[in-house]
C-alpha cells in the first residue's frame, strides 16, 4: 500500500518542516496512519533535509512509535508501580492468553495491538487497562474476557 | 458577573475523568436545568482534587460539603435533595474506615486535614481553564510584581533566600540555577519547564498541569525575567492528553489577556511559550537528554559540566525547572522569601507534593510541609494498608530510589534523610507495599524497566542493569546462588560509579536498598526456594484449602487451562501438571479457600 503522500506531506508542513520538530511530526503521521510507514519516514528524512538514519533513530528510540501496523484497537496494560503491586502482571499475562499475543504485538486478524506503558497516572483505580483511550480501572482476571468482548463486535457479514 | 448561590465542582482531574466524572457533570447540568436551577446552581470542571481514590468526587460550595464515589443514578437525588430542599445526602459522604458516621465537610476529612496546599492550593477550586477564576484567587499578581516593582537580581536573591530547591529530583537550590544562568552573557536564553513525568506510580506534574495550569505559566514568565530569557518550553509527557490541552489553553488566555508575548503587562519585557510533547522515554527526564529531545533529537543525556545554565538548548544558558518548582515561584513572589522560609525544615523549605499510591487505603495526590513524617503520610492522611494487612515497605523516588522499611516510618521527608537512607526525594511518587509484596520481585521490577529504558550510552548502566536484572530475575525463579548477593553488591556500585547521568548513577538504588532492608527476603528465595510473599510465581503453587471450600464451581469455571477438577458441594483440586498459575481460581473465590503456598508445602505433598 503506497503511503498518502499529500497527507504525509501536509503534517510535516503543520510543523513549518522544521528539525526540531521531528517529534511532533512523527507523533503526528503515527497518529493518522496508526504506525510509521517506511515512506513517510523516507519523506519526512528528505523533507527535513536530515539523514534518514538520524529519523530512524528518534522512530526506534522513543516508546511511543511503532514500524509496524498496528491493530485497529490498542489495548495499554500499565504497569506502573502502583499497577504492578496490585496485580498488574497478571491482568497482561491474561490478556496474553485471551489474546495469543505476546506484548507489542498485533493480534493475527489485526484487531487488537496488545501494549505495556510505565504508568498512566491514575493509580487510584489500577490495575488499569486502556483500550481506545476507554479507560478500565480495577481490572480483574476475571473482567478481561467481558471487556474484550465489547470491541470484539461480530464482522458484518 | 453572574451569581450563584451554589457551585457544584466536579473534579476531573485524570483519575476522576477515568471513573466517568464528565458524565457525572453531563447529568448535573442536566438534571440542574430539568429543576430549573441553572441561574441558580453553577457545574464547574475543576482540576484533581487528590482524594482519587473516591472519584468521582463532587465539592458543594460555600458549604464544602464533599460527595464521593458517585453515579449518574445518584444525580437526580443529590441535586433534589441538597439543591431544592437543602437536606445534604449522608448516604454519598465519606464515611472513614471503621466507623459509621459520614463525615459532611471536606475539611474535616483526615485525608485532607493534615495537607499545607501551597501549589496544589487552587486544586478543586477553579476550573483551570478559565484564567478569571486563577486571577480571581490572587493569580498573575506576584506576575505584575515580579514585572513592574523587582529586578532580575532581586528576583533571584528572593528565591535564593527562599531555600527552594528543585522538586525533579535531586534537590538543587533552584535560586543558584537562575544565578548562574543569568550570569552568562550568551543570547538568546531559554527556560524549559520538565514535565516527563515519567516516574511509574507518580502523577505529581500531571495533577499540578491539569488543576493550575497557569501557576505554572506565571513561574515560568517570572524566571523568564530573572534570567533575561525570551523563549520557553513546555515539555509534557504524550501520555497525558489532558495536562496537553489544559496548559494550551492556559497559553492562548495569557497571549490573549497580554500576560505572554510582546510587551507582558506594559512592562516592555518579552516572552512565549511553546509545548513539547514527549514520546515516551523515562530517560528524557534528565535535563541534558530533555535538551537533545526538545531539539528533536534522541534524549540521550551528555556529559556536564557544562551546565544547561552555561550550555543548554541550542548550546544557549537554558534554565530547566520541575513543573512543580515553576509552580512553587509565584507563591514565593508573591507571599515573600520570609514566609516560605519558615515552612519545612533546615534545609528542605516549604511543601511537596507526594502521589500515595499502591497498597494504601486513601490513593491520592496530598501536599505535605518538608520534614512530616512517612508514618504520618501513611497512617495520617493515607489512612494505612487495606485489607487488614501490614505494612511492610514505602518506595519513595521511583526506580532511582529505594525501599525503604516499617522501621524507617518516622524518618523526616526532607532531601538529606531520604538520601541517607538510600532513597532519594525524587519526583514524589510515593507507593506503599504491604506483606503480600515481595521486595525481590520489586528489585526485578524496577531493573527490568530500568535496563528498558537505559538509552545505552554508558556501558555500566546498559550493561550492569541487564546483568543485575537476569541475577534478581534468576532469584526469583529459584536459580538463585549464595553468591548472588555479593555480586549484585558490587554491580550496583559500579553502575552507580561508573554511569554518567541520574538515570545510571541510581539504578543501584532499588536494589541496594532492597538488600539492606529486605536481605532475608533474598536469603528465602536462594537458599530455602521459598516466596516468603507468596508472588514469585515458579516458587508457589495454588492449592485449595478444604476446609474453607465449599464446592461453589466458581474457581473451576475461571480456570483458563481446566486445570481444576470437582463437582457441585464437593471439595474441588487443582491439578498442578495443567496449572499456570494465573491467579484467576484465588480471584474467583469468594471464600478463600484458594491459597498460594510456599515450597515447604509442596516439599511436602
Amino acid at each position: 500500500m503506497d503511503t498518502d503522500k499529500t497527507k504525509v506531506q501536509s503534517l510535516i508542513d503543520k510543523h513549518q518542516g522544521l528539525k526540531k520538530n521531528l517529534i511532533a511530526i512523527l507523533l503526528d503521521i503515527q497518529e493518522s496512519f496508526n504506525y510509521l510507514p517506511p515512506d513517510a519516514l523516507r519523506q519526512v528524512a528528505k523533507s527535513l533535509g536530515m539523514p534518514l538514519i538520524d529519523v530512524c533513530g528518534v522512530a526506534t528510540f522513543y516508546r511511543a512509535f511503532s514500524l509496524t501496523p498496528r491493530g485497529k484497537h490498542i489495548c495499554l496494560v500499565c504497569l506502573g508501580t502502583a499497577c504492578h503491586v496490585r496485580g498488574g502482571p497478571k491482568i497482561l499475562e491474561e490478556l496474553e492468553r485471551k489474546l495469543d499475543v505476546p506484548a507489542g504485538e498485533t493480534t493475527k486478524d489485526g484487531q487488537f495491538t496488545l501494549e505495556t506503558v510505565a504508568c498512566l497516572g491514575c493509580c487510584a483505580i489500577g490495575p488499569v487497562v486502556v483500550i481506545d483511550g476507554e479507560y478500565h480501572g480495577h481490572a480483574t482476571i476475571r473482567k478481561i474476557g467481558p471487556i474484550l468482548t465489547k470491541y470484539q463486535k461480530p464482522q458484518a457479514s | 458577573m453572574k451569581h450563584y448561590r451554589a457551585h457544584l465542582l466536579v473534579c476531573a482531574g485524570t483519575g476522576c475523568v477515568s471513573c466517568g466524572s464528565f458524565k457525572i457533570k453531563e447529568a448535573l447540568e442536566k438534571e440542574i436545568k430539568t429543576r430549573g436551577l441553572q441561574d441558580e446552581v453553577q457545574v464547574v470542571a475543576t482540576g484533581c482534587n487528590g482524594f482519587c481514590e473516591r472519584g468521582p468526587i463532587v465539592l458543594v460550595q460555600p458549604d464544602g460539603i464533599f460527595y464521593q464515589l458517585l453515579t449518574v443514578g445518584d444525580v437526580p437525588h443529590l441535586v433534589e435533595e441538597h439543591l431544592l430542599k437543602g437536606r445534604p445526602v449522608k448516604k454519598l459522604m465519606y464515611v472513614p474506615p471503621a466507623e459509621k458516621q459520614p463525615v459532611p465537610k471536606m475539611k474535616d476529612i483526615e485525608f485532607f486535614k493534615h495537607q499545607r496546599l501551597i501549589v496544589l492550593r487552587n486544586r478543586g477550586r477553579i476550573d483551570p481553564e478559565k484564567i478569571e477564576e486563577y486571577i480571581a484567587f490572587d493569580g498573575y499578581e506576584a506576575l505584575g510584581k515580579a514585572l513592574t516593582e523587582m529586578t532580575p537580581a532581586a528576583i533571584i536573591d528572593e528565591i535564593l533566600f527562599s531555600g527552594l530547591r528543585g522538586r525533579g529530583g535531586a534537590g538543587f537550590p533552584t535560586g543558584k540555577k537562575w544565578a548562574a544562568c543569568a550570569k552568562e552573557k550568551a543570547t538568546p536564553k531559554y527556560l524549559i519547564c520538565n514535565g516527563d513525568e515519567g516516574d511509574p506510580g507518580a502523577f505529581m506534574d500531571r495533577s499540578v498541569l491539569e488543576a493550575d495550569p497557569h501557576a505554572v505559566l506565571e513561574g515560568m514568565v517570572i524566571g523568564a525575567k530573572a534570567i533575561g530569557a525570551s523563549k520557553g518550553f513546555v515539555y509534557i509527557r504524550h501520555e497525558y492528553p489532558l495536562a496537553l490541552k489544559r496548559m494550551e489553553i492556559a497559553i492562548t488566555q495569557a497571549r490573549e489577556n497580554g500576560l505572554l508575548g510582546q510587551d507582558i503587562l506594559g512592562s516592555g519585557f518579552d516572552f512565549d511559550l511553546e509545548i513539547v510533547q514527549g514520546a515516551g522515554a523515562f530517560v528524557s527526564g534528565e535535563e541534558s537528554a530533555l535538551i537533545a529531545s526538545v531539539e528533536g533529537k534522541i534524549a540521550m543525556p551528555r556529559q556536564r559540566p557544562p551546565y544547561p545554565a552555561q550550555k543548554g538548548l541550542w548550546g544557549k544558558p537554558t534554565v530547566i525547572n520541575n513543573v512543580e518548582t515553576w509552580a512553587t515561584v509565584p507563591n514565593i513572589i508573591r507571599r515573600g522569601a520570609d514566609w516560605f522560609q519558615g515552612l519545612g525544615t533546615e534545609t528542605s523549605k516549604g511543601t511537596k507534593i507526594f502521589a500515595l499510591v499502591g497498597k494504601i487505603a486513601n490513593t491520592g495526590l496530598v501536599e505535605v510541609p518538608m520534614g512530616i513524617t512517612l508514618r504520618e503520610i501513611v497512617y495520617g492522611i493515607g489512612g494505612g494498608i487495606p485489607d487488614k494487612r501490614d505494612f511492610k515497605a514505602v518506595q519513595i523516588g521511583g526506580p532511582s530510589g529505594g525501599c525503604l522499611p516499617a522501621k524507617l516510618l518516622d524518618l523526616p521527608v526532607d532531601y538529606e534523610s531520604l538520601t541517607a537512607a538510600g532513597a532519594m526525594m525524587g519526583s514524589g511518587g510515593m507507593i506503599v507495599m504491604d506483606d503480600k509484596t515481595c521486595m525481590v520481585d520489586i528489585a526485578k521490577y524496577f531493573l527490568n524497566f530500568l535496563q528498558d529504558e537505559s538509552c545505552g550510552k554508558c556501558v555500566s548502566c546498559r550493561e550492569g542493569t541487564q546483568r543485575m536484572y537476569e541475577i534478581v530475575k534468576g532469584i526469583t525463579e529459584g536459580e538463585g546462588k549464595e553468591s548472588d548477593l555479593a555480586l549484585l553488591e558490587e554491580l550496583a556500585q559500579i553502575t552507580k560509579d561508573a554511569s554518567m547521568c541520574g538515570l545510571g548513577q541510581t539504578a543501584g538504588n532499588p536494589v541496594l536498598t532492597t538488600l539492606r532492608y529486605f536481605r532475608h527476603e533474598y536469603e528465602a528465595h536462594i537458599l530455602d526456594k521459598r516466596c516468603p510473599a507468596g508472588v514469585c510465581k515458579k516458587l508457589i503453587r495454588y492449592v485449595v484449602l478444604s476446609e474453607k471450600c465449599t464446592g461453589c464451581l466458581s474457581c473451576k469455571k475461571a480456570c483458563p487451562t481446566e486445570a481444576i477438577k470437582g463437582t457441585l458441594k464437593e471439595i474441588h483440586l487443582i491439578d498442578q501438571s495443567k496449572c499456570i498459575k494465573c491467579g484467576a481460581c484465588k480471584e474467583a473465590c469468594r471464600f478463600e479457600a484458594i491459597e498460594e503456598q510456599r515450597e515447604e508445602a509442596i516439599q511436602i505433598i
